[in-house]
């Protein structure tokens, strides 16, 4: 039995649904924006599994626009979390229900 | 190909069971180790999927940039470190159930479709020169539109970091 498709795309799943329970279960926003990342990088190897079964480069092509819509999300996610953690800085993201200080 | 079922198994569980453990350790740096595990793994897998742009990048972008982005984040927020009991929420059972509802979906689904799908023996193998070659010319509107994101990103991390 050879590794087909679905392996990858179960691999995919999977940590595309560890990072959401992640998401949900943490309460440190750094820890936070690392589970996005681990779904971001589920989808990735989706995209890339599909493009080398159906010989396509359009999925790897997408994988790079992902890569840089993660990088600006990372930063500027990090700039807000660095912001609000000088003024308070044992605050976890349960304690940010104002969006005005 | 028996090599390349083994290799597979070999990081695929690396990577499942790191990334388990960035959700459910106690601590903030261990947690950002963990990542870089799964994003090195990864990056192993693209080579096996013979996606050596996205490898690449993988490497130099997510491991090289972003993960030192994060830990100068933890070392910048001044983020309590070592063993903290307190970070995961009280609602973590409703997660956990809404997890288990979803992986069963997802995982049925796909193993129902693709358990069977083949990946071609004889791929074809697509070089950094042909993505290139895509991004400038069937998604050259995306790609700009991006590098607007990316500008705004930039401006946007200026003014929220600057102390005033």
């Amino acid at each position: 039995m050879d590794v087909t498709t679905g392996w990858y795309l179960v691999l995919g799943a999977l940590l595309f649904i560890i990072g959401g329970v992640g998401l949900l279960i943490r309460r440190n926003p750094l820890v936070m924006l690392m589970c996005v990342e681990l779904m971001l990088n589920g989808v990735n190897l989706t995209f890339v599994a599909f493009s080398r079964r159906l010989g396509d480069i359009a999925g790897q092509t997408v994988v790079f626009f992902v890569l840089v819509v993660a990088a600006a999300e990372v930063v500027v996610g990090l700039g807000l979390i660095v912001s609000i953690m000088r003024r308070r800085p044992d605050v976890t993201a349960d304690d940010l229900k104002l969006l005005k200080g | 190909m028996v090599a390349q079922n083994i290799i597979f198994g070999f990081i695929a569980s690396i990577v499942a069971l790191s990334a388990f453990r960035t959700v459910t350790t106690r601590n903030i740096v261990h947690a950002a180790l963990y990542l870089v595990a799964v994003l090195a793994g990864l990056g192993a897998l693209y080579v096996m999927l013979t996606a050596e742009f996205v490898a690449t990048t993988q490497f130099l972008v997510y491991i090289g940039a972003v993960m030192v982005l994060f830990l100068f984040g933890i070392m910048l927020t001044r983020a309590p470190l070592g063993h903290l009991d307190d970070l995961t929420g009280k609602q973590w059972p409703v997660a956990l159930g809404v997890a288990t509802t979803l992986g069963a979906v997802l995982i049925y689904a796909l193993v129902d479709a693709f358990h069977a799908a083949e990946l071609p023996t004889d791929p074809v193998i697509y070089r950094t020169a042909d993505v290139g070659d895509s991004v400038f010319s069937t998604y050259l509107i995306p790609f700009e539109a991006v590098s607007v994101l990316l500008l705004a990103a930039l401006i946007g991390a200026v003014v929220l970091a600057r102390k005033d």
